[in-house]
């Protein structure tokens, strides 16, 4: 899960991580309220506005209503504050994360203005060949990490944090130093690194950035971007987090599909699939591409979907606009095709169905499900093995 | 001969006294698995699967009574890793989660509790280990399943069905099919698993079924382009995968540039392993280097 950079900043500030004073607004009045506020409260006129989405590259991203105008923008004064949020707000920003059609900006963060002597790059995560968090810091702030990564592997530092101990005193000030940070700001630095790494373990995060990480001038350290997801997996101990879901982010299908305890992920093909397993989901979208057409989606229906969840699985897939058919494949484990073959049955009868169907059914009462199929009087071609139904449904899309 | 698991297993099963622990022990039961105990806090001295399976409070009574020499996890995701940490804690020499959804941090956790201890963990987020007509522990449908000469290991479960069902058809049978799990933190990797089947006599012959997510498919190619003669099959879920997007798996990912099934494929055709173009070819692939 997801959720904006001011909710992350609350986090950390909560958690004693260094952020700039800044408040969130969700129309131009309150945008002018909050400047006003942190212009008394710092004595500077300078206030930065910061669209709020789900995605990254916002500085250099563009309005589509105005192009003259990034996601992110220093202002002078609270009227100026209020303007340029009026123009973000209900506008629509495409960065290169977003994809073409944008995202629309409904909330924007109103900041104080820094004082920036430099900024710094800095990231905890799941380091999966050592199964431990790992730090990666790099002096070179601000910029894409992965293009660092690749030209500059030697400017990226790396710390790992053994679970039994946490980070240490001396672990942090390696990289503080490694940074070319000195004095009392070397100092600050291992301080901020060692709340960072307590955040993420505490609010069990999958991913947490701090891009910039900036020096300023009086030589204080502080996080002026914040970027955390969090693992799905544990976010039923942290009910916090889970109420600052913003669901205008999310995909309407993804967010219905969850409801159901399903797993699904919206693609831009035309064959939807319908599967048992995460591994074989994706390796039926593997063979509709080998037979030379492209899945529009994923979706796992897991090990234990009842009748109703299989029909609200296939009711999701056939709200895609681009659907041009359907591929059904099973493969009965613990899933009894029987389950599959009525759950498939009653979605047609009840929404129709106004593409092809081909269902593959393997496994555990294999026979009992093919039989409700044909004797369904439904139009539904049945397949035979896995290459026989890829091929079948992709030939009838074309 | 077979790998990690085999007639003389004896099984214990953490979770027995729930809805799927005690489905899938009455399942391995039936197959001819040697079900010695069962493990349920709170409910010690009772008996499971209709009177035939102790059930103890504590993993250490349950193997200090019954000799139990394998452990299978089906607790709920909360205390999933507690009760893997507890069967290490015991020594049970092996021990296999099939538990879906722990959380990472705490995977994390039981990782480094593995460290320096005699256990070894498949899993969690797997099927389960199974060598045909001897023993079954986890979830995967036994009847696909036939003795042979053949391993099998997988990070998906349904997938290795799919494979285990088109191997059998053929004719190929199978020595232990194993699955090391979906998730980004582990016990048991390709490594370890394409090791244990080189070193077994009777394996004639590997299948390795990887997808997309983190670099253990690299290593596995790695590993056999140094170490093993013997003939392998690849196979990579989610050629068609899109980056950033998590399907289903939570290591199923690829973030970062890396984990594509791109760079999988290449590192494993340069091991000399032949792929199988599509999930439907696993089987000929192994049947056309079988000769």
């Amino acid at each position: 899960m997801k959720i904006h950079e001011y909710q992350a900043k609350g986090l950390l500030r909560a958690a004693g991580v260094p952020v700039p004073q800044s408040q969130v607004a969700f129309t131009a009045d309150e945008a002018r309220a909050a400047a006003q506020k942190l212009i008394a409260e710092t004595g500077i006129e300078v206030v930065v506005v910061k669209s709020q989405i789900h995605a990254g590259g916002r500085g250099k991203g563009r309005f589509k209503e105005h192009p003259d105008l990034g996601g992110v923008k220093v202002v002078k004064g609270a009227d100026a504050a209020a303007e340029i949020a009026e123009k973000m707000l209900g506008s629509t920003l495409v960065t290169i994360q977003t994809g073409e059609e944008g995202k629309k900006v409904g909330r924007v963060l109103i900041e104080q203005g820094m004082d920036i002597a430099s900024e710094l790059y800095l990231a905890a995560t799941l380091d999966r060949d050592t199964g431990r968090v790992m730090i990666m810091a790099s002096s070179e702030g601000g910029m894409d990490i992965e293009e660092v990564a690749e030209s500059h592997p030697e400017k990226i530092l790396k710390s790992s944090v053994d679970p039994a101990f946490g980070m240490q005193g001396f672990d942090a000030r390696a990289v503080a130093y490694g940074l070319g940070l000195e004095g009392k700001t070397a100092r600050k630095m291992a301080s901020f690194l060692g709340k960072i790494v307590t955040a993420y373990n505490d609010l069990d995060c999958s991913m947490l950035e701090i891009n910039p990480l900036v020096v300023t001038g009086g030589g204080d350290v502080m996080a002026l971007d914040a970027k955390v997801q969090f693992d799905d997996n544990a976010l039923y101990r942290h009910k916090d987090v889970e109420a600052l879901r913003d669901e205008t982010e999310e995909d309407p299908a993804e967010l219905e599909a969850g409801k159901w305890g399903l797993s699904y992920v919206a693609l831009d093909g035309t064959i939807g699939c319908m599967v048992n397993g995460a591994g074989l989901a994706m390796a039926t979208m593997d063979i509709i591409k080998y037979f030379g057409s492209e899945p529009a989606n994923f979706l796992d229906v897991g090990g234990g979907a009842t009748e109703e969840r299989v029909t609200a699985a296939f009711k999701i897939i056939c709200k895609d606009p681009n659907l041009k058919g359907i591929l059904v494949n099973i493969f009965g484990g613990i899933m009894k095709c029987d389950t599959i073959a009525n759950g498939v049955v009653g979605a047609v009868k009840q929404i129709g169905l106004e593409v092809p169907l081909v269902v593959r059914l393997e496994g555990t009462n294999v026979e009992l499900g093919k039989e409700i199929l044909a004797n369904s009087g439904l139009k539904i071609t049945s397949a035979d093995s896995l290459r026989d139904a890829a091929q079948k449904i992709v030939e009838m899309t074309k | 001969m077979s790998v990690l698991v085999d007639k003389n297993t004896k099984l214990l099963v953490q979770g027995i006294t729930g809805k799927t622990g005690a489905f899938h022990a009455k399942l391995s039961l039936e197959y001819g698995t040697q079900v010695v105990a069962g493990v349920t806090p709170g409910k010690g001295g009772s008996k499971a699967l209709d009177d035939r399976v102790p059930v103890f409070d504590t993993v250490a009574e349950a193997v200090e009574k019954t000799g139990a020499n394998a452990s299978v996890v089906f607790v709920p995701p909360p205390f999933a890793a507690d009760a893997i940490m507890e069967s290490v804690s015991a020594e049970v020499p092996l021990v296999i989660a099939i538990t879906e959804g722990i959380p990472v941090a705490d995977m994390v956790v039981v990782k480094r509790f593995l460290e320096g201890k005699s256990s070894r963990l498949i899993g969690p987020n797997c099927p389960g280990v199974i060598t045909p007509n001897q023993c079954r522990i986890g979830i995967m449908p036994g009847y696909i399943h036939q003795p042979g000469k053949i391993g099998v290991v997988s990070r998906s479960g349904t997938l290795t069905y799919e494979a285990v069902h088109q191997l059998t058809a053929l004719g190929l049978g199978q020595t232990t099919a194993i699955g090391i799990g979906g998730d980004p933190v582990n016990g048991t990797n390709f490594v370890d698993c394409l090791q244990l089947f080189n070193e077994d006599p009777e394996c004639e012959g590997i299948v390795m079924i990887g997808e997309i997510g983190g670099s253990a498919e690299e290593a596995g190619a790695a590993f056999i382009k140094e170490h093993v003669k013997k003939p392998c099959v690849g196979f990579i879920a989610g050629v068609s995968a899109p980056p950033g997007k998590r399907m289903g798996h939570a290591g199923a990912i690829i973030s970062g540039g890396k984990g594509t099934a791109e760079a999988k494929l290449e590192a494993l055709r340069d091991a000399g392993v032949k792929i199988a173009d599509t999930p439907s070819d696993i089987g000929s692939s192994m049947a056309s280097l079988m000769g």
